[in-house]
């Protein structure tokens, strides 16, 4: 069987790391790694919800050193860790923090003791070995899980780094606003790291003021690594930006106003990615110049009437892409929006039709909708709004009732309760009559 | 003098009100400044926030009183638990 190197590091003094306390070899790495592999329980899959970047890359190392599976749920609400111990039962929980309430058995990331390793050995993972499972909401509204393999990955961030330059210069360091739990904080944050020969920072700055310090702690070269509305926040707080590399973003399309203010900002070259939960990222573009994304070398885009489909390179099957994709040449496409049934809110991403059907499935609620307002296309965040009939329901009790199934970022605002919904005489509710609706609503709110 | 510790000033009702309104007006929320009391949670199953709508409140906070927030500890929703440590961080760390 192939296998690939843990990490493309080769020196023991090589720096795979910044913690607060600076920098962190891969022979500590390794050391710590191995100290975690002799603490994890008998179960073979876990949810890795450390915060702090390193802790999480330590625990995700053992994991795959120890042969069990990291699984990945887009947001660990209450119902979804339900269904994750339906799909796994021996799952358990790897956590950073005092203050996790997550219904499982719990290992709490330990105080790592100094002691050197034995002898330092780079771990050499077997390129079919599943190491991850990464879950989207399925329109039935349970989550759906999507098997990772080791070579596959590997594949995908190598195509990225290089892509991105890295493999061809000074090792740099990844900062990261987006969490290592989402697919693509995993790929971009921490498994390019590690197969570029770069290093991860540890933080995961929030406010605009954090994002600088985390930049600010690290050596140049540096890669910010975000989102659109991170990186919106950060330049419309007027600070001063520390020196930095390269900004990739993904998640949702950036404005090409905010493209050109942060490279003239951070004189530095911003690069799109784009892919999907299943297929992993699969095309970049730097859109201040260009609009046509182009794909990692040995992807290939497949054409069926309305349905595009990925293939090749790390793809493992043919996957249908949920995107309205037009091809240029081979290597090139655009992009035209989302198909339809799918809300795409802050990278998160979920089925219209499950929501709907979750909104149906609440005790009191008679008849519902989720409604998206056309987005404005100004890097602000567009939120869904809702309809329902629900006699003697108010807002706070439904929405706690959502808040047990669904990420916060999709709970309605507004939340319309109305007699009956305008449905027509098929029974349809169509977008132009919602949106008539909410229309009305918010000018006699405003009047 | 500006630093990160522990705020010590407590904020007056005024400036809790003046919060308020101010994050109704950003975040679009269809509540009145009466209905946000100081001590509920912002997050969660009290006003709904999430990490996007603190991420725009807080933009909003840092230029009406010339402060940038930063995350205290690991939990950075601490600022922003409630209307009243949000407001007490304003007091303690306001430049206008």
């Amino acid at each position: 069987m192939p296998s690939l190197p843990l990490v493309s590091h080769v020196s023991p003094d090589s720096i795979i790391a910044w913690r607060a306390d600076g920098a962190v070899t891969l022979r500590q790495f390794l050391t710590e790694v191995s100290q975690l592999v002799a603490l994890f329980p008998a179960g073979s899959h876990l949810l890795n919800m450390c915060s702090d970047r390193y802790r999480f890359s330590v625990g995700l190392a053992a994991a795959i050193v120890a042969g069990k599976v990291s699984l990945l749920p887009s947001t660990p609400t209450p119902e979804v860790v339900r269904q994750i111990k339906v799909f796994a039962p021996d799952v358990f929980c790897l956590t950073d923090s005092v203050l996790c309430t997550m219904d499982l058995p719990q290992l709490r990331y330990p105080v790592m003791g100094v002691s050197q390793a034995d002898a330092f050995a780079i771990p050499q993972i077997d390129s079919k070995q599943r190491i991850a499972v990464v879950f989207t909401s399925g329109s039935a509204g349970s989550p759906q899980p999507h098997p990772k393999t080791w070579g596959a990955l590997v594949s995908c961030v190598q195509a990225e780094a290089l892509r991105l330059g890295l493999l061809h210069n000074t090792p740099c360091t990844i900062i990261g606003t987006v969490p290592p739990q989402h697919m693509y904080g995993f790929e971009s944050t921490v498994l390019m790291a590690w197969h570029s020969g770069s290093a991860l920072s540890h933080a995961q700055p929030f406010y605009p003021a954090d994002i600088c310090q985390a930049l600010a702690a690290v050596p140049m070269p540096r890669m910010l690594v975000s989102s659109p509305v991170h990186l919106r926040a950060w330049l419309d707080a007027g600070l001063a930006l520390p020196e930095i590399t390269r900004v990739l973003c993904a998640t949702a399309p950036l404005s090409a106003q905010l493209a050109q203010d942060i490279e003239a900002r951070c004189h530095a070259p911003l690069m799109e990615i784009y892919g999907s939960t299943e297929t992993g990222q699969i095309a970049t573009r730097r859109p201040t110049q260009t609009a046509e994304w182009q794909l990692l070398p040995g992807i290939k885009l497949i054409v069926e009437g309305d349905c595009v489909r990925a293939c090749g390179g790390h793809i493992e099957t043919l996957i249908a892409m949920n995107d309205m994709i037009e091809p240029v040449t081979d290597e090139h496409f655009l992009l035209h929006g989302r198909i339809a049934d799918l809300v795409n809110i802050a990278g998160k991403r979920h089925s219209l039709a499950s929501l709907n059907h979750l909104l149906n499935t609440i005790p009191g609620v008679v008849d519902g909708v989720f409604y998206m307002p056309d987005e404005t296309g100004d890097d602000h965040i567009t939120r869904l709004a809702a309809c329902v009939v629900a006699p003697g329901m108010d807002a706070p009790h439904l929405l706690a009732a959502l808040r047990q199934h669904i990420d916060p970022v999709f709970l309605p605002r507004p939340l319309l309760f109305v007699d009956a919904l305008p449905r027509n005489r098929t029974g349809k509710l169509p977008r132009a009559v919602l949106q008539a609706l909410f229309q009305t609503r918010s000018a006699r709110k405003s009047a | 003098m500006q630093d990160n510790q522990k705020p010590t000033v407590s904020s007056t009702a005024a400036l809790q009100r003046e919060v308020a309104e101010l994050m109704i007006e950003c975040l679009n929320l269809e509540v009145t400044a009466d209905q946000i009391t100081p001590d509920a949670p912002l997050y969660g199953d009290g006003l709904g926030l999430d990490s996007i709508d603190v991420l725009e409140a807080a933009l909003e906070v840092s230029k009406r009183y010339g402060l940038q927030l930063r995350s205290d500890s690991e939990d950075n929703k601490h600022i922003f638990s409630s209307l009243r440590s949000l407001s007490d961080y304003i007091a303690a760390q306001r430049t206008r």
